[in-house]
């Protein structure tokens, strides 16, 4: 049985296939390549190292390049990447072409065009509003129509991939899916679900208003809308991570896959968990009741335990690898991992960071507790532990493989490479630590803090390490991005009779252990369904119909 | 069956057993990590309920909703500014944030004054965080923000806008003075 499902999924991706996930690949390095260069001018910024007159041409105001910063490195590298990725996690999983090609190319080409049309505003300094749609804030409509294109593209790819299952489901009843297939659908449908809300505020309450159709905007209605997708993001970045270091990572380990069964019941329970609790980024808003939001509380307490369930599974996988590799004793399996292997590397520290990004989530989902932290520096000390770490560092670890395996070229400089994922790791735990202290003392978020007169001269340290922080980790993600330039066009190939392979963990267990109840769609999708009714319909209900679109729009 | 037998190692058993379909196979460890997690979420909701009811450690909630076009005719919209409720003890603060400055900007309480801060917008979404307290919402046109902290303490508190409402957004700020 283990012998079949190891050939079944032994096609490769075909030329035009890798082509495919390339593509992504190219365009999510590139977005972040740039994305990046403001990182470091916002941290000196901070410790008072004012880079923007001498940097005029990359932006005109901390506030565009924060734009910039937030847009492509967490909407544009990731969605890029993360389709990409599923796509090929799909395609090699059930060892199969996708169903219709062609529909997964227009998705991908029309968030190409989407994110052309939404650069045009930005770098115009015509949408200098951040990554957030918080109305009555207005940016210029292209960059509003750019980001539907983006999400509706993705959305698109994710029905490719649908089909491509269905049609394997067609033929193989009974048999158990994939593992690395079952995530990224999930991953995909979870997505499909959360962008919903965003949709709905952009082409129903945000648009109308910036062509004029309406006489302004309902800013509340537009801030739970905009949460119903925010929170969610965050899943959609994580979950491929997720996948990376469930079924892929204790390949590369040389272990084996701890749980197929909690690992399923993870992602289902992120699939019906991840939407209902956007009020928790709303702890302090005006609009909505403080029922709403202890309930909104509960649900994202309930979202962390699959997270937990995680952390047990990934280091039991880990344990597994680590003791088949010789080590012993409590800590030994650790050092006998790989450490030498960058993609190994990269995705360990990804973890470790990851542990405290936890614990910083759960901080921030405490109702009251988050009074302490609401928009201070702590919230983005924090999802840099998030979408900067664990998906980020992981999505780096991944083209460490992916790369080489579309290109059929070895990893240039791997031992760069392993220097580079620890020189961001260091670089992550200065700028981190130092953003939760200044946020807990009061600096607020999105604010040049260099400029800020109300910022005691005491904090300097913090601040300068702010600084540091980030210029070391703009250093590890440059070395990155030049390891995967070079060796995407170096000359030289792998060596005759070397191939990569893209790393699927077999399970502990037959996989056709896991209870049926784990593979099967429809009950988890109405959970989904019903939940998010149940936690959104009465508040969205009294929003909507009590909805007056009266706050005229504004430009920065 | 496989849920009732724990396993002690990671070595890969393989449970065999005919029927284990509908169920979990979860090994002993990570079924007491399950348990700590689950202890650990809901000590951690008992802290936050009491925090909330015996403590009032509340967050801002719906308070109604005013016009942001004609907040110069409603009613304390149109005079922001403290007022004294009681004397001593009581007071409330009507705040419209406007970019980039909050109206009042300046602040005097008496020392041990419990005061209740009320807060609109002008134009657009802004944050209002009072250094050394709870005290700390979005405020957002078209609602009415709410919240109230005691001063026993003297000295110089001030109000930041947190949310990013513009160019001059890093200079919006005030100064609440608890006097002696």
């Amino acid at each position: 049985m283990i012998e079949d499902r190891a050939t079944q999924s032994a096609r490769e991706l075909t030329k035009s296939e890798k082509w495919f996930v390339g593509w992504h690949v190219i365009f999510a390095t590139a977005a972040l390549s740039i994305g990046i260069q403001y990182g470091p001018m916002q941290a000196l910024q901070h410790a008072g190292v004012d880079l923007y007159p001498k940097l005029s041409f990359l932006a005109s105001s901390y506030y565009q390049g924060l734009t910039l910063h937030g847009v492509l490195n967490a909407l544009i590298w990731t969605t890029f990447f993360i389709t990409g990725f599923l796509t090929l996690a799909v395609v090699k999983g059930l060892g199969r072409p996708l169903k219709y090609p062609w529909l997964n190319q227009i998705g991908f080409w029309m968030m190409v065009v989407g994110l052309v049309t939404a650069a045009i505003p930005i770098l115009a300094n015509k949408a200098t509003v951040l990554y957030t749609f918080y109305p009555p804030m207005e940016a210029s409509s292209l960059f509003y129509i750019g980001l539907v294109l983006v999400v509706v593209g993705s959305w698109i790819e994710g029905y490719g991939m649908y089909f491509t299952f269905y049609e394997w489901r067609k033929e193989n009843p009974g048999t158990r899916s994939p593992f690395v297939v079952f995530a990224s659908l999930v991953t995909m449908v979870m997505w499909n679900i959360a962008t919903l809300g965003i949709a709905a505020e952009i082409l129903a309450i945000i648009l109308p208003s910036v062509f004029g159709w309406t006489a302004g905007t309902d800013p509340q209605l537009s801030r739970t809308l905009f949460w119903y997708t925010g929170h969610p993001l965050v899943y959609f970045w994580v979950l491929p991570a997720y996948l990376s270091w469930y079924a892929m990572l204790p390949k590369q380990v040389g272990g084996k896959m701890f749980s197929d069964s909690l690992a399923r019941l993870s992602f289902w329970l992120f699939l019906i968990l991840s939407v209902p609790l956007g009020f928790h980024h709303q702890f302090a808003d005006p609009g909505v009741p403080a029922g709403w939001k202890f309930i909104h509380a509960l649900l994202t307490f309930s979202v962390a335990f699959p997270s937990m369930m995680t952390l047990f599974t990934v280091v039991a996988s880990l344990e597994y690898g680590g003791r088949k590799r010789g080590g012993k004793g409590l800590f030994g399996w650790i050092k006998a991992l790989p450490w030498g292997n960058p993609s190994v590397t990269w995705q360990l520290l990804a973890g470790l960071l990851f542990i405290f990004g936890g614990i910083g989530g759960i901080v921030n989902a405490s109702y009251n507790v988050n009074l302490a932290l609401h928009n201070t520096a702590w919230i983005p000390g924090h999802f840099h532990l998030t979408v900067a770490s664990a998906a980020t560092m992981t999505f780096v670890g991944i083209s460490f493989w992916l790369v080489p395996y579309l290109t059929g070229k070895p990893l240039w400089r791997p031992k760069l490479a392993v220097i580079a994922g620890w020189t961001y790791f260091g670089g992550m735990l200065l700028f981190s630590n130092a953003m939760h202290v200044v946020g807990l003392l009061g600096a607020p978020r999105r604010t040049p803090l260099g400029s800020a007169p109300y910022i005691p001269g005491e904090w300097a340290g913090h601040l300068w390490r702010v600084g540091i922080g980030g210029t070391i980790m703009w250093i590890g993600l440059m070395l990155f991005i030049v390891i995967v330039a070079v060796t995407a066009v170096q000359r030289k190939k792998l060596p005759a009779g070397v191939t990569i392979e893209v790393p699927i963990a077999e399970s502990l267990h037959d996989v056709q252990d896991t209870p049926a109840w784990l593979d099967r769609w429809r009950p988890w999708l109405i959970a989904s369904v019903v939940i998010i009714l149940l936690s959104y319909g009465p508040q969205l209900y009294e929003q909507i119909t009590q909805v007056q679109l009266t706050s005229p729009g504004f430009t920065p | 069956m496989s849920d009732e037998t724990p396993q002690d190692d990671v070595s890969p058993s393989d449970s065999t057993d005919g029927d284990t379909k509908q169920h979990i196979h979860v090994d002993s460890y990570e079924r007491n990590w399950i348990r700590i997690s689950i202890g650990f979420l809901v000590f951690f909701v008992i802290m936050i309920t009491i925090a909330g009811l015996a403590l009032g450690i509340q967050v801002p909630t719906d308070e109604g909703r005013v016009d942001p076009n004609t907040l110069d005719t409603a009613p304390f919209w149109s005079e922001p500014g403290l007022r004294e409720i009681v004397p001593g003890e009581e007071y409330e603060v009507y705040i419209v944030a406007r970019r980039f400055s909050f109206e009042p900007r300046n602040i005097a309480v008496p020392k041990g004054a419990h005061v209740t801060f009320w807060a609109t917008s002008a134009d657009v979404q802004h944050g209002f965080a009072l250094e050394g307290t709870n005290v700390n919402m979005m405020v957002i046109p078209g609602q009415v923000s709410k919240l109230a902290a005691q001063f026993d303490e003297p000295g110089e508190y001030d109000f930041i806008c947190h949310e990013y409402c513009g160019l001059g957004h890093a200079v919006m700020y005030g100064t609440l003075t608890v006097e002696p």
